[in-house]
């Protein structure tokens, strides 16, 4: 049987690791520091799927009730 | 979209974008006027965006509160599924505040991959690898004590019902028990020698037998096929997402527990929100209740930001406060200070309850701005 991709979930919202020079540019927006961030465990499935290390953000894209489409943030801890 | 040009420059949420758009596209307005719509729903879009300073937290707990006050303290029904019984009304919505790691009633809904969710036939076969089976649902157990025997009568319809073979189990059975087994094949029946001569032997391996999973997952206890439009889905009394996840026939895109923690240690941190949100907001609504989904979001935000599931309450959420006034004026409010004065914490005061203990104005909607007047500086 072929490997389970833990992000084809319906409960699972698209996850990707951001590029170090937009989460400069996400934190200048939110003008917040990295570890104001909403936290991701590096031992969390997904986080290991996508293979998100210690340091990293993740740019979660929800599906929102109320918006739609959201985006969110989460560093890797 | 039409008008995307021009919505694109306003930050917008998705859902409010599409709404304008559809609203332009049916009157089918001109660009320039437009523009000028689109920059009125601005200015009522920020209108209506949530102040800086005011106290979401509180205004949740109040919204989600006022109706859980109304709701049925002991609801014990049956909900969406005809036979299957599921917690629901205010136990329910505690236990997922409370993130219970074994909730009252864990259940499962399980679809299947195309080639088994058509015929009833092959959605049972999936059902019987999942559902658990012990041997007496297919099986009679004697227990010999003269000679220090078990036998087991085997009931072949039982077998063809569940789609056993006489080998597998008798392989389990070896496995599982390390004593000597003996088979007769022609009339069904399976012989286990103990070896050594005691009683207790014979009757802790009888419990032993009786308590094996011949087949399936250990913690489905039922199974019960339904026909959901076109396609048959199974209902499971009892939760193992892991496990089912690996059936074969199980398509786990669309398999889902309503156990949050199970989903936290499979799917992630992420999965969790989602399932809370759902959970919170499908229990609320069966009780004809109508809480903004905002506030729900907001409480599985606040239980979800640290990367772990945090239950909203002492061991969690109210409990990692860092002012010893705020938490002792929650829960255990000697311990909360013994322990404080022990250890020689300071409470540096930055929070609301300890603020309004002190009889300070606190830091919310007004009272977070501070005023300075700027003295001999011209206008």
């Amino acid at each position: 049987m072929s490997k389970i991709k833990l992000q084809d979930h319906i409960l699972v919202p698209k996850h990707e690791v951001l590029p170090e020079k937009e989460v400069e540019k996400i934190l200048r927006i939110l003008n917040i520091k990295k570890e104001q961030l909403p936290k991701i465990k590096s031992e969390d499935p997904i986080a290991k799927e996508i293979g998100a290390k210690v340091g990293d953000v993740v740019k979660i894209e929800r599906e929102s009730p109320t918006s739609g489409k959201s985006i969110a943030y989460r560093l890797v801890v | 979209m039409k008008y995307a040009d021009i919505l694109d420059k306003y930050p917008f949420p998705q859902k409010v974008k599409e709404e304008i758009n559809s609203e332009l596209e049916k009157f089918n307005v001109k660009k320039t006027q437009a523009r000028e719509i689109v920059e009125r729903c601005f200015k009522a879009y920020l209108q209506n965006l949530i102040e800086p300073g005011e106290p979401a937290g509180i205004i949740a707990a109040q919204s989600i509160g006022e109706p859980g006050t109304q709701m049925t303290m002991r609801t014990f029904h049956y909900a969406g599924v005809a036979e299957i019984d599921v917690t629901l009304g205010l136990p329910r919505l505690i236990e997922i505040m409370d993130v219970r790691k074994n909730p009252s009633t864990p259940m499962m809904t399980i679809r299947l991959t195309e080639e088994y969710a058509k015929d009833r036939d092959r959605a049972r076969e999936v059902a019987n690898r999942i559902e658990s089976t012990y041997i007496l649902d297919i099986a009679e157990v004697l227990t010999d004590i003269r000679n220090m025997q078990i036998i087991i009568k085997f009931d072949k319809n039982a077998m063809d019902r569940k789609h056993i073979t006489f080998e597998d189990v008798k392989k389990k059975i070896e496995k599982g028990l390390k004593e000597e087994v003996i088979e007769n094949e022609e009339d069904l029946t399976i012989t286990i020698q103990i070896k050594e001569p005691s009683y207790k032997t014979l009757l802790s391996s009888y419990e032993k037998l009786r308590k094996m999973v011949i087949m399936g997952i250990k913690e489905i206890k039922r199974v019960i096929i339904r026909r959901e439009d076109d396609e048959y889905v199974l209902y499971t009394e009892g939760s193992n997402l892991k496990k089912v996840m690996k059936v074969k026939g199980v398509d786990f895109t669309r398999t889902i527990t309503n156990n949050i923690y199970e989903i936290y240690e499979v799917l992630g941190i992420e999965a969790a929100r989602n399932a809370i949100i759902k959970e919170a907001k499908s229990t609320l609504e069966e009780q004809g209740l109508e809480v903004d989904d905002r506030h729900i979001m907001l409480v599985a935000d606040a239980m979800t930001s640290d990367g772990e599931l945090r239950q909203i309450g002492r061991h969690g959420v109210a409990g990692e406060k860092q002012s010893i006034l705020a938490r002792a004026a929650f829960e255990m409010t000697v311990n909360n200070l013994l322990d404080a004065a022990v250890r020689g914490d300071v409470d540096y005061l930055r929070g609301i309850t300890e603020n309004i203990i002190v009889g300070q104005p606190i830091k919310l909607g007004t009272g977070d701005v501070e005023l300075i007047s700027k003295i001999g500086v011209k206008k």
